[in-house]
């Protein structure tokens, strides 16, 4: 009954009429889930979220205890007067054409001007990111669905993301009070070709190395959904065990799904076998056939060779087959590749596509990137590429990092788009439907909002040698210059002796007042 | 005139080249890159009857088809879990190739890109194989499969790694690295690559025609005379000591003993094969298209001869295994260590600042010569320079006005030697009963053998006022001229800017319209460029110990300068431009200066 302590001290803290009446609600709630994918291209993605809720007016009401809320980021919240936060650590990269659109894209609301954006490409993601991300769960890793966070299996994946989500959201539809919002997700990829040595058969057990064995205590829903979705009507494709309690059908990223449903506050389903393994069986294996890819996805690399110039490019492929949408393409761009806009040019199917906004601010050296936003019609079935032309700079010798030659990183640009579905979603009250539907709610069923990433680019700048020769010979050349100087100096410079002067009025009248007190004059 | 000083630069030069294949000179190679020195890496491959396998069912699949069997290759690189892309392209070459028996190409490039876990396809390993119009090299395809499939499911690369087979050899790897850089330099026509894996890091290029091997020769000469960096060599060379293989440089062994003559000796031999090689500019491999972009590349060639010992497939992967692992754990690109080096064997090394007194020395004749016809008053400026020498008689019009001509014409003639063979293919191969390619030929030689016909051209022209300050004038200007060129090719090739310098600088030095001109003319023409290229094709040959009789050197010549056209325009190769727009006119001024009336 560990569980109760705070919720004790919680009530006796509240002066009110409620007293020591328990059955006054509670003001905040956790919610958590973990969604199973298998991927188009026989991998598997394992999506946790964690949801904490709490109607609470952190930066207006002087809150100083906390339960389910981590203190650490109400304070936050509350002393910087923080509207929104997304902080996300991630490693590796998500191959949107083989996986499809992602679930968890990064936030939705983009007014850029007020809104802060950075970006740290050379960052790697380790345990000691882990560790603490896990310890602003309510239940830690001790229950429910956190017990699945082995680290040593989280970082043998092929992508890892992990993040934290602070948001306001309206207690009611006129939106007169808000809540705060605090989502924890990790999404990862399992590599089905090297663990499951070419089956593609998996298990919790064999992803995690655990197995689900309680539900967390001060959750008040804990959930795990399967995507059993069969896209070609046969139902004896694949088989998953033990048999869901239910299933949950609805339109994700445009697509129809179906999940199966485990509850793990249902307590027949842990108590039955102790614990849950859920395994999926391929009855057939699935085709190895090419996966078709999603409407929209993007591919972004650095063209031209030599150190002088180059060209930063973006394809947008758009494989809708009959539908043309618009795609918001944001652009930073580190100073020391000097973009030419007057290069700028993006073409789709030979012809030139004319953006319908164009925001550039331009960089100022050392101080701020090249911030370029453009709103870019994709015609229906087309690749359009987008090409800037840049020139690479010349650092100050101190500016190059440790490892120059390895070459400096330009962060992924983000393209955010209204994608049309393929079928019509209906309207969801997204504080009952599953988490990972009610990130972004849909506003309109016929269109779906996606945010992708592209890759990082690598570019080599001009670099000096760094090396020990270098550096010798930076050395010898001072103290050559420093001694030639000086030598040439004394050789040169002809010495006279100069006479005394008189000197200034100030020292005549120090010397005649000298001679009046009979002292040798200066 | 010629003074003792210029005898001795001149022997001082040649000797200094002679001598950097003994110790003092040549060093030991060590490993400069500490990312790929200390870690000890363990090669686990083993899929030496998966290779045989994949490489028969290759063979066959290619026999059926008659090209790439492009489908099966895809079938078979996603099988092993790679994410496989292909790219077509097309190109017409100049005129035929008839080497190659070649013109109007078209073929199909297949790769497939191991995605590193954890990592944001930010740096790639290349691993590629060239396939030409016959069956060779099914052995690489089939070591290369069954090499993606063992490096597929490990996990600690860091990199993407991309196995690559191109068709008809060079020609498809150079489309495909055009196209992944997005870049059109030579007028190839291929489709966009779907799949990208950010900046390549270094490349390992495979040749290999049997099941088993006695040894790998490797080739580090590339497009241009470009090398990749003695880090990289150094590596394949760590892994050959390894694992145990006979490892050969220029297809020659190394020579072990350092102490005596004989090993220096056999050193000089190799030296001059890596010279000539170098000085040729071709790629010898598909890696030298890589070094243009950057990319460190080698090619291993697997050699089956009659030796006893043999080495199988397994053998050769595991050292291919060990290269790659060593180069996944690169932080940065391969800098550390040479890039302009020479190679006596393949575990020594001359690096530039020891070999480039042997340029300097040669060129040091031209600038003395200079220096002695400036000091004689010899100047553009009629007048200006007072020189302490003998009072010359004020020349007048020997200015620029007078140079003009000859300079032009030569200039001219190189243009049209430059333009004219392939632009006027088609009309030769109507009028005369010949081939393009040997339309194409014929008329290099033809124009080549014209410009010897200059001087009685430009003789009209010239005035005639002041006869021996007008040669001394063009003298001057075409010492300059060739001080300038030979001055900058020896620091971007040089092999071939020494080669140039140790035929060119003596006769160039020589030339004056007295004496005895038909000895001065056989020796002018015996070291133009063009009689250089022949010569050295004798003494490629001789080197390698496969002798050339004269009408066989006759054909090869007739071969090798199609072939410097051909990869002028397939490649981008600059030894063609270079001879014909910059030499060649350079050495018609001189043969200018010996007829000079």
């Amino acid at each position: 009954m560990a569980a109760a302590m705070p919720l004790a001290l919680f009530v006796l803290l509240l002066p009110g009429p409620g007293g020591w009446c328990l059955a006054e609600p509670q003001r905040d709630s956790l919610r958590e889930e973990l969604v199973i994918t298998p991927l188009p291209s026989g991998d598997v993605a394992a999506t946790f979220q964690f949801r904490t809720r709490w109607d609470s007016e952190l930066q207006r009401e002087g809150v100083s205890h906390y339960r389910l809320f981590p203190k650490a980021l109400g304070q936050l919240i509350a002393k910087y007067s923080l509207r929104e936060l997304h902080l996300s650590f991630t490693q590796g990269f998500w191959r949107t054409r083989y996986w499809g659109p992602p679930f968890l894209q990064a936030p939705s609301d983009t007014d850029h001007y007020f809104l802060r954006y950075a970006v740290l490409p050379r960052e790697v993601v380790c345990t000691e990111n882990l560790t603490p991300w896990k310890k602003l769960l309510p239940c830690s890793s001790k229950a429910g669905l956190s017990v699945l966070l082995k680290a040593d299996r989280l970082f043998h994946t092929s992508y890892h993301s992990q993040a934290v989500h602070i948001r306001p959201v309206c207690r009611n539809a006129r939106c007169t009070s808000i809540s705060w919002e605090l989502r924890q997700t990790l999404s990862v990829v399992f590599d089905a070709f090297i663990t499951g040595q070419g089956k593609k058969d998996w298990s919790l057990f064999r992803m995690f190395s655990r197995t689900l064995t309680e539900p967390c205590p001060l959750a008040s829903e804990s959930r795990v959904y399967v995507d059993i979705t069969n896209y070609n009507q046969d139902n004896e494709t694949l088989e998953v065990n033990p048999a869901p309690t239910t299933t949950y059908q609805d339109v994700i990223l445009g697509t129809r799904k179906t999940y199966a449903v485990y509850d793990l506050l249902d307590t027949a389903m842990i108590h039955n076998s102790r614990n849950l393994n859920i395994q999926l069986k391929w009855k057939r294996p699935p085709e190895n056939e090419f996966p078709p890819g999603p409407f929209l996805h993007a591919q972004r690399y650095v063209s031209g060779y030599g150190l002088q110039k180059g060209e930063l490019s973006t394809l947008l492929y758009n494989t809708h087959p009959y539908r043309a949408f618009p795609v918001l393409l944001l652009d930073t761009v580190p100073w020391y590749l000097r973009l030419y806009v007057h290069t700028l040019t993006i073409t789709s199917k030979g012809k030139d596509n004319k953006p319908s906004y164009i925001h550039y601010q331009p960089a100022q050296d050392r101080l701020q990137p090249h911030l370029l936003e453009m709103l870019i019609q994709l015609p229906a079935n087309s690749v359009t590429k987008v090409s800037i032309q840049f020139e690479r700079a010349l650092l100050k010798w101190t500016e190059y990092t440790p490892d120059p030659n390895h070459g400096f990183y330009v962060s992924p640009s983000v393209l955010s788009a209204l994608v049309p579905s393929m079928v019509a979603a209906k309207p969801v009250d997204w504080e009952e439907s599953p988490l990972f539907n009610s990130l972004f709610p849909v506003s309109d069923g016929s269109n779906y909002f996606v945010r992708l990433y592209t890759e990082p680019l690598l570019v080599n700048l001009p670099t000096p040698d760094f090396s020990m020769p270098y550096n010798v010979i930076c050395l010898t050349c001072t103290v050559v210059a420093v001694c030639y100087g000086s030598f040439y100096n004394l050789l040169t410079r002809t010495f006279h002796i100069e006479e005394p002067r008189t000197g200034g009025l100030a020292k005549r009248l120090a010397n005649f007042i000298r001679r009046i007190r009979g002292v040798p004059p200066l | 005139t010629v003074s003792i000083v210029h005898v001795l630069s001149y022997l001082a030069g040649i000797a200094w080249f002679l001598a950097l294949a003994f110790p003092p000179l040549t060093q030991r190679t060590y490993m400069s890159e500490n990312a790929m020195g200390s870690t000890m890496v363990e090669e686990q491959f083993a899929g030496g009857d998966r290779a045989r396998a994949l490489a028969r069912d290759f063979a066959a699949h290619r026999r059926k088809s008659g090209a790439l069997p492009v489908a099966w290759l895809e079938r078979t690189m996603r099988s092993v879990g790679l994410e496989v892309y292909t790219q077509s392209f097309s190109r017409k070459l100049p005129f035929p190739d008839e080497t190659h028996e070649r013109y109007m190409v078209s073929g199909t490039n297949v790769y497939g890109i191991l995605r590193a876990p954890r990592a944001a396809s930010t740096e790639s390993l290349v691993l590629t194989v060239p396939c030409g119009s016959d069956s060779t090299n099914s052995q690489a395809v089939g070591l290369l499969l069954a090499l993606a499939a063992h490096f597929r499911g490990q996990i600690y690369w860091a990199k993407d790694i991309i196995f690559l087979v191109t068709e008809h050899d060079l020609l498809g790897t150079e489309a495909w690295l055009e196209a992944y850089h997005d870049v059109n330099v030579t007028g190839m026509q291929s489709s966009p690559l779907q799949g990208r894996a950010g900046a390549i890091q270094a490349a390992v290029a495979l040749e290999l025609s049997s099941d088993m091997v006695t040894s790998l020769d490797v080739a580090v000469e590339g497009l241009n005379g470009q090398l990749p960096n003695l880090d990289l060599l150094n590596l394949f060379q760590t892994f050959c000591q390894k694992g145990g293989l006979l490892c050969t440089l220029q297809g020659k062994l190394q020579p072990q003993d350092w102490t005596s003559l004989d090993g220096p000796l056999q050193g000089l031999q190799m030296l001059l094969l890596m010279v000539l090689r170098q000085a040729s500019g071709r790629p010898h491999g598909s890696h030298g298209l890589f070094l243009r972009y950057r990319v460190e590349a080698l090619t291993l060639r697997g050699i089956n001869s009659f030796r006893q010992y043999k080495y199988d497939l397994v053998a050769v992967g595991k050292a291919l295994e060990g290269m790659f692992r060593k180069l996944n754990h690169l932080l940065e690109r391969l800098h550390q260590s040479f890039f302009l080096y020479l190679l006596p064997a393949l575990s020594r090394f001359v690096s530039i600042g020891l070999y480039m007194p042997a340029a300097g020395f040669l060129l040091l004749v031209l600038g003395l010569k200079i220096s002695s016809l400036h000091e004689a008053g010899v100047g553009l400026e009629p007048g200006g320079s007072p020189g302490p020498s003998v009072p010359l008689p004020p020349a007048q019009g020997v200015g620029l006005a007078s140079l003009v001509a000859p300079l032009l014409i030569s200039q001219a003639m190189g243009l049209a030697l430059y333009v004219l063979p392939v632009l006027g293919q088609h009309v030769a191969a109507q009028h005369f009963p010949v081939a393009e390619a040997e339309a194409v030929v014929l008329t290099l030689l033809a124009i080549y053998a014209a410009g010897l016909a200059l001087p009685h051209n430009t003789h009209r022209v010239v005035s005639t006022q002041a006869p021996d300050r007008g040669w001394m004038v063009l003298k001057l200007v075409a010492l300059i001229y060739l001080a300038l060129q030979l001055g900058c090719i020896v620091l971007t090739n040089f092999s071939l800017g020494f080669l140039l310098a140790a035929t060119m600088v003596p006769t160039a030095a020589l030339a004056k319209p007295h004496g005895s001109r038909t000895l001065y003319a056989v020796l002018l023409v015996l070291t133009s460029p063009a009689a250089t290229l022949f010569g050295s094709l004798f003494l490629w040959r001789e080197l390698q110990e496969a002798p050339l009789s004269l009408a066989e050197g006759w054909q090869l010549f007739l071969a090798a300068l199609a072939q410097g056209v051909l990869e002028h325009h397939t490649y981008g190769a600059l030894l063609f431009p270079l001879l014909s727009l910059g030499l060649y006119p350079c050495w018609l001024l001189f043969w200018n200066v010996l007829f000079w009336k």
